[in-house]
C-alpha cells in the first residue's frame, strides 16, 4: 500500500515555496492563446441580436434582409414570436458571416417587432417591489424579544451592496466547429471536463463526440461552467454553414449585460449586546436580487452563526435584468457586508475599539482560537494599536485616516478529480488531467506536486490539461480545484513511482520499500551511494512505459485535502472630507489555507483578491436605467475598476504555522475575496465619524454622509 | 460597423476637399481614441474617414513672446512633456496629465480633446445627442444624472463638455483656428464651446467642412488646472477648474475661472472672476471665489454633490496658481 500523505513540512523541497507560474512566460509574450485568440482556418464569425427592452413580448421576427447580408452563411432564431422576454440583452437571434463586421451589419437588419411590458429594473427600494418581493418567511431562534429588553445597548443601521458584474477580461465565448458527427468545442470554461456534455445534451449528440480543447481561460470568477446559449447556437451556425468553425465571444457591453451577476444586498440589521460588547441578539430584514428569479438571503450572521438569539427575515425581488451566476465566493460578501459592518456600528456605539469587540465575540464563530490568532497577526501587520482612534476622532485636517477589519470563511474542500502519469523510458513525466487553469497557477501547482513526489526538479514535468478526453478532473468553483488536482497528482505520480521502483529495485539489489526518489536519483533509503539517475532508472522499462491514475475523492480525502478556513483583513483608508474621496493607504490579508502547494501563487491570489475588493468597496456597480431599462455603464468607462495608482500597498500573510499546514491542501481562491469590502467600509466609518450605508463609497455616498453627520 | 471609405490626404487643402457639407457624410480621424468607440457603437456612421494625422502642418507647438500656437494632431503626451507648456502653461499640462492612460494620451490629441463627443452614457446608449425618449422628452432629469450639468442644465442638453482641455484654454483666453476650403476663421474657445438646442445641432462651432488646425495660447498668466476624479487610473473628472490669473504685484488684477464636467461647455465662472479682483488669494479668498462660482448651480436629481466637487477645485486651482511664477 503506498504512502499518499505530504511530506513532512521540513522535508519539501519545492512544495510550500514560491515558484513562478511556468506558463508565465508564454502568457506575459502573448505567445499562450485563448479560446478568443483563435484564428482557425476558414473560420466564420457569429453574433447575438439581443433584445433592447427589459421586458416586452416578441411580435415577429423578420430575417430575411440578413440572410441577403453579404457574407452571412447562416441565421438562427433564438426567440420566437409570442416569447416574452424578461430582461434587455436576452438573446433573440443568431448569426454567422465572413467577418466579425458583416456578422454585427447582419444582425442590425433583423427586423423584430416587440410588445414592451412594464419593467422593473431596480430593487434597491423594497418598497417600490410590490409584488415583486417575495417573502421567503421568517427565521426565528431563541428569543430575540427578550434578549433586546434585556441588552445594554441596541445599535441599528441600514446597508446595501449592489448588483456587480464578473467583468472577465476575457469575455464569454467559444468557436465551435461542428462537422460530420463531430464537434470540437474551443471554449473559454472553468469547466474543461463538463461543458462538452453539457453542450452535447443541448445538440442531442452522444457526448463522446465533442472534443473540448483549452489552453487558457482569462477569468471566469464562477460565470463560466455550462456552454450557454452562445455555444450552443455557435455549434449550430457551424452546422449550417457546412461545419466551418465559428468563433462567437460576447462583446463587452453583452458581456457585462448577460454574462452574470453578484446578487445585491440591502437590509436593516439590529444589534443587541451586552455592555461588554458580547452580542446577545440579531434581527434582520433583507432583501436581494440576482435578476428575474429574484435573490436568496446571504448566510447571515456571517461567521458569528451562534449568536443566539435570532429574528431573520428576507425577501427576493425579481428583477428585469440579466442573471446572477455564482461570483467569486457567492453570497459570502454581502453576509460579511451585512455582519461585520453591524459588528463594527456596535464597537462604535460602545466606543469600544472593534479589534477587542470581534475577538469577544469570536465564541460565536466555529473557530474561535483561529479568528483571535489571524486578528492578532493582521492588527501587528497594519500597527493597529499605535493607529487606531475611536470613530470620528481623526483630527481637524481634511484628510481623515481611519482603520477597519472584517472576518471570513470558506470551505474550499478538494473536487472529485482524476490524474493519469505516464513515465516514459526516456524518463519523460506526463500527468493529463481533465482540468483548467483559471489563472491561479493550477498547471504550476500540478508539476509542483509531482516533482515534489518525484523528486524531480518542476521543469521536468510536462502538465497537460485543457483537454476532455484527459481524466476527468471537476469543475474549477468554489475554490476545490487546488485540493482536488493536488490529492490525484501525489495519487498517480505515488502509483507510478512504485511501478519503476518494482523494476528499478532488482538492479539496485533492494527490496522496493527501500527505495525513495530524491533529487533526480532513485536510491537506497540509509545508503545514498546505492543510486540510479532518473534517467537510468527509467532506462530500465526498456520499450515499455508506465501509466498509473490517482484520484482524489472528495469523501475520502485521506489526509491530502481537507476544507473550512478562516481569514481576517483589515483596511487603511484616507478619506478627503471635502471631496468624499477614498484612497487605499494599505490592506492586511491574513488567510488561512492548509497546506500551501506554491507560496508565490497563494500570495497572488490574495493580492487580486484584495484588488477585486477594493474596486467593489470603491467603485464598481451595475447602473440600471429605470425608463430604458437597460445597464447604463457596461463597458469598462463607468463600470469603473481600480488601477495601480488605486491600490495602495497590500501585505498578505498566508497561514503556513504547524496546525495550518497539518491540515492538507485546502482551496484558496474565494475566501480571501470576501472581508475587504467590508473592512474598506469600516475603515471609511472609522475614518470620518459616520457610516455610508452603502458601498461602494463614491464621493457622493461618502459626502452625503459626512452631511448628515454634520446635520 | 458600417462600411466606410478611408483616405490619408498629405494635405490640409486635400483633405478639406474630402469633407462633407453636412454631419455624417465624412469624420475626421486624429487618435481615433474617441472616434473609432463612436464607430462601433454605432453612434456615428461616417461615409468617410479622413486621417490628418499625416499633415505635418498640423503638427508641433511654437511659442513666441506671447503666446504657443500648438497644433491640432499634437498628442497630450507631447503637450505634457512640452518645456513651453510646463513653464508657462501648467494648467494645460495638468490637463493633459489628467487622463491618466499612457496609451490615450500617446493617441489622443489636442484638436481631438477639443471636439471629442460627450461622455453622455445615453447617448452613447443610441438615445441622441439630447437624449430624448420616444415622446420628445429627455431621459436626463428623471433618470441617472450623476455624471450629468449642475450649470447651464435648464434643457434640452444635460450632457457635460468632456474636453480636458477646454477649461484652461478657455481661462487663458485662447483662440482656435478653423480651416476651410473658402479659407480659415478664428474662434476664440469660449465662443467655440456651444450648448445645442436641438439634435441636428453639434456641440462645438467647428462645421462638418472645417478642421480645427491649431490652438494659440496667450502666455504671461499664472494658471492652474484642478480635477476632482475618483480613480487615479483612467477616470473622467466629476468636476474640474482651470483658473488664469493677471497679477499686480501680490493681488490679483483680473481673474478667470472656468470651470469643467459641470455643464455642456466649459462654464466660465464670471461671479467668481469679479469677486477676485484686487484681492490677494488666501484660503478664504479661494473659498469664497469657490462659493460665487457655484452659486447658480441647478443641480439634478443626483448629481448636488458636484456643486460640492467643484467648489473644491476652483478652491484648490486658485491656491495652486496663486503659488505660480508664470
Amino acid at each position: 500500500m503506498p504512502e499518499y500523505s505530504w511530506p513532512p513540512k521540513e522535508k519539501r523541497r519545492l512544495m510550500g515555496k514560491r515558484h513562478d507560474r511556468i506558463d508565465g512566460l508564454e502568457k506575459a509574450t502573448g505567445k499562450a492563446k485563448y479560446g478568443s485568440d483563435l484564428n482557425l482556418p476558414g473560420m466564420l464569425h457569429g453574433a447575438l441580436l439581443t433584445c433592447p427592452h427589459a421586458h416586452a413580448r416578441v411580435v415577429s421576427i423578420d430575417t430575411s434582409a440578413a440572410e441577403r447580408m453579404p457574407g452571412v452563411t447562416a441565421v438562427r432564431l433564438i426567440a420566437k414570436a409570442g416569447d416574452e422576454i424578461q430582461w434587455a440583452g436576452a438573446e433573440i437571434a443568431a448569426v454567422s458571416a465572413k467577418t466579425e463586421e458583416q456578422a454585427r451589419d447582419a444582425v442590425k437588419a433583423i427586423q423584430v417587432q416587440y410588445e414592451p411590458l412594464p419593467h422593473l429594473v431596480h430593487e434597491h427600494d423594497l418598497q417600490k417591489a410590490g409584488p415583486r418581493a417575495k417573502a421567503a418567511g421568517e427565521v426565528l431562534e431563541g428569543d430575540p424579544d427578550e434578549a433586546f429588553k434585556t441588552a445594554d445597548v441596541i445599535s441599528e443601521q441600514m446597508y446595501g451592496i449592489p448588483v456587480i458584474t464578473h467583468c472577465c477580461l476575457e469575455p464569454h465565448g467559444n468557436v465551435v466547429r461542428w462537422q460530420g458527427d463531430k464537434v470540437d468545442l474551443y471554449p473559454s470554461t472553468q469547466n474543461v471536463s463538463g461543458i462538452g456534455g453539457d453542450l452535447a445534451k443541448s445538440l442531442e449528440l452522444p457526448a463522446a463526440q465533442v472534443a473540448v480543447h483549452q489552453d487558457h481561460i482569462g477569468g471566469g470568477f464562477g460565470s463560466k461552467f455550462v456552454a450557454d446559449r452562445w455555444g450552443v447556437e455557435a455549434a449550430r451556425l457551424s452546422k449550417a454553414s457546412g461545419g466551418a468553425p465559428v468563433k462567437l465571444f460576447l462583446d463587452r457591453a453583452t458581456e457585462l449585460t448577460i454574462a452574470g451577476v453578484r446578487p445585491s444586498a440591502y437590509g436593516v440589521v439590529k444589534l443587541g449586546a451586552k455592555k461588554d460588547g458580547t452580542v446577545t441578539v440579531w434581527e434582520s430584514r433583507t432583501w436581494a436580487s440576482g435578476g428575474f428569479t429574484g435573490g436568496n438571503s446571504p448566510p447571515i450572521p456571517y461567521v458569528f452563526t451562534r449568536i443566539p438569539n435570532k429574528r431573520q427575515n428576507h425577501s427576493a425581488v425579481s428583477i428585469n435584468a440579466g442573471g446572477a451566476r455564482a461570483w467569486r465566493a457567492p453570497n459570502h460578501q454581502q453576509a460579511c457586508y451585512l455582519t461585520c459592518s453591524a459588528l463594527e456600528d456596535l464597537a462604535a456605539k460602545l466606543k469600544m475599539d472593534p479589534v477587542e469587540l470581534f475577538k469577544k465575540n469570536a465564541d460565536w464563530t466555529p473557530r474561535p482560537e483561529v479568528y483571535r490568532s489571524q486578528i492578532d497577526k493582521a492588527a501587528e501587520l497594519i500597527d493597529w494599536k499605535k493607529k487606531w482612534h475611536p470613530r470620528g476622532d481623526s483630527g481637524s485636517s481634511h484628510l481623515k485616516r481611519g482603520l477597519g477589519l472584517a472576518l471570513h470563511t470558506w470551505q474550499g474542500g478538494g473536487h472529485a478529480s482524476q490524474a493519469r502519469t505516464t513515465i516514459h523510458a526516456d524518463g519523460t513525466v506526463e500527468i493529463e488531467l481533465g482540468s483548467q487553469d483559471l489563472g491561479t497557477g493550477t498547471r504550476t501547482a500540478i508539476a509542483i506536486v509531482a516533482a515534489e513526489t518525484l523528486g524531480l526538479r518542476i521543469q521536468d514535468i510536462r502538465v497537460k490539461i485543457g483537454e476532455n478526453a484527459y481524466p476527468p478532473s471537476g469543475a474549477s468553483g468554489g475554490s476545490t480545484t487546488i485540493g482536488g488536482v493536488s490529492g490525484s497528482t501525489r495519487r498517480s505520480m505515488t502509483h507510478a513511482l512504485d511501478k519503476l521502483f518494482d523494476v528499478v529495485a532488482p538492479v539496485l539489489g533492494a527490496p522496493k520499500e527501500q527505495l525513495e526518489a530524491v533529487d533526480g536519483k532513485i536510491q537506497v533509503k540509509g545508503n545514498p551511494a546505492k543510486n540510479l539517475t532518473w534517467q537510468a532508472a527509467c532506462a530500465k522499462l526498456g520499450m515499455n512505459k508506465i501509466s498509473e491514475m490517482g484520484t482524489n475523492d472528495p469523501k475520502n480525502p485521506g489526509g491530502l485535502t481537507s476544507a473550512g478556513v478562516g481569514g481576517v483583513q483589515m483596511a487603511e483608508v484616507e478619506v478627503d472630507t471635502e471631496t468624499g474621496l477614498v484612497r487605499m493607504i494599505k490592506t492586511v490579508a491574513v488567510q488561512d489555507c492548509g497546506t500551501i502547494v506554491n507560496l508565490k501563487t497563494a500570495e497572488s491570489q490574495t493580492y487580486g483578491s484584495v484588488i477585486m475588493s477594493i474596486c467593489a468597496a470603491l467603485m464598481e456597480e451595475r447602473i440600471m436605467d429605470a425608463q430604458t431599462g437597460r445597464v447604463l455603464n457596461p463597458d469598462m468607462e463607468f463600470y469603473k475598476l481600480a488601477g495601480i495608482g488605486d491600490i495602495g500597498e497590500i501585505v498578505v500573510y498566508m497561514n503556513m504555522e504547524k496546525e495550518y499546514d497539518d491540515r492538507g491542501v485546502i482551496g484558496l481562491g474565494e475566501p480571501p475575496a470576501i472581508g475587504g469590502i467590508t473592512a474598506i467600509a469600516n475603515a471609511v466609518a472609522n475614518a470620518i465619524g459616520v457610516r455610508v450605508s452603502h458601498v461602494p463609497l463614491t464621493p457622493e455616498r461618502v459626502l452625503a454622509a459626512l452631511e448628515r453627520r454634520n446635520a | 460597423m458600417h462600411a466606410f471609405e478611408y483616405a490619408s490626404p498629405a494635405t490640409l487643402q486635400d483633405a478639406l476637399k474630402l469633407l462633407g457639407q453636412q454631419w455624417g457624410q465624412a469624420d475626421v480621424l486624429a487618435g481615433g481614441t474617441d472616434l473609432l468607440s463612436l464607430m462601433k457603437d454605432g453612434v456615428h456612421t461616417p461615409r468617410r474617414v479622413v486621417n490628418i494625422k499625416g499633415i505635418k502642418e498640423l503638427g508641433g507647438i511654437q511659442a513666441s513672446g506671447t503666446s504657443v500656437r500648438i497644433g491640432a494632431t499634437v498628442t497630450l503626451d507631447e503637450l505634457a512633456e512640452s518645456p513651453v507648456i510646463r513653464k508657462s502653461l501648467p494648467a494645460l499640462r495638468t490637463a493633459a496629465l489628467g487622463v491618466t492612460s499612457p496609451q490615450i494620451r500617446n493617441m489622443g490629441t489636442v484638436g481631438g480633446d477639443l471636439c471629442q463627443r460627450p461622455r453622455c452614457w445615453y447617448f452613447r446608449g443610441g438615445h441622441g445627442l439630447l437624449a430624448r425618449d420616444k415622446n420628445g422628452q429627455s431621459l436626463v432629469p428623471n433618470g441617472e444624472n450623476k455624471y450629468h450639468a449642475i450649470l447651464g442644465n435648464r434643457g434640452p442638453a444635460y450632457f457635460v463638455s468632456p474636453s480636458s482641455l477646454g477649461p484652461a484654454l478657455v481661462a487663458l483666453g485662447a483662440t482656435i483656428k478653423l480651416a476651410s476650403t473658402m479659407g480659415t476663421r478664428e474662434v476664440e474657445a469660449a465662443r467655440f464651446f456651444v450648448t445645442p438646442a436641438s439634435d441636428t445641432q453639434r456641440e462645438t462651432a467647428l462645421m462638418p467642412y472645417e478642421i480645427l488646425t491649431e490652438v494659440v495660447v496667450p502666455i504671461g498668466m499664472r494658471n492652474a488646472t484642478y480635477e476632482v476624479r475618483q480613480k487615479q487610473a483612467l477616470d473622467w473628472p466629476l468636476a474640474a477648474a482651470a483658473v488664469a490669473l493677471k497679477m499686480k504685484g501680490t493681488a490679483v488684477e483680473s481673474a478667470r475661472v472656468v470651470l469643467g464636467h459641470v455643464a455642456p461647455t466649459p462654464w466660465p465662472a464670471t461671479q467668481a472672476d469679479q469677486m477676485l479682483a484686487g484681492k490677494t488669494i488666501t484660503g478664504d479668498v479661494a473659498e469664497q471665489a469657490a462659493r460665487a462660482a457655484l452659486a447658480d448651480a441647478t443641480p439634478l436629481s443626483q448629481n448636488a454633490y458636484k456643486v460640492q466637487l467643484a467648489r473644491v477645485a476652483v478652491k484648490r486651482a486658485l491656491l495652486e496658481a496663486a503659488k505660480g511664477r508664470a
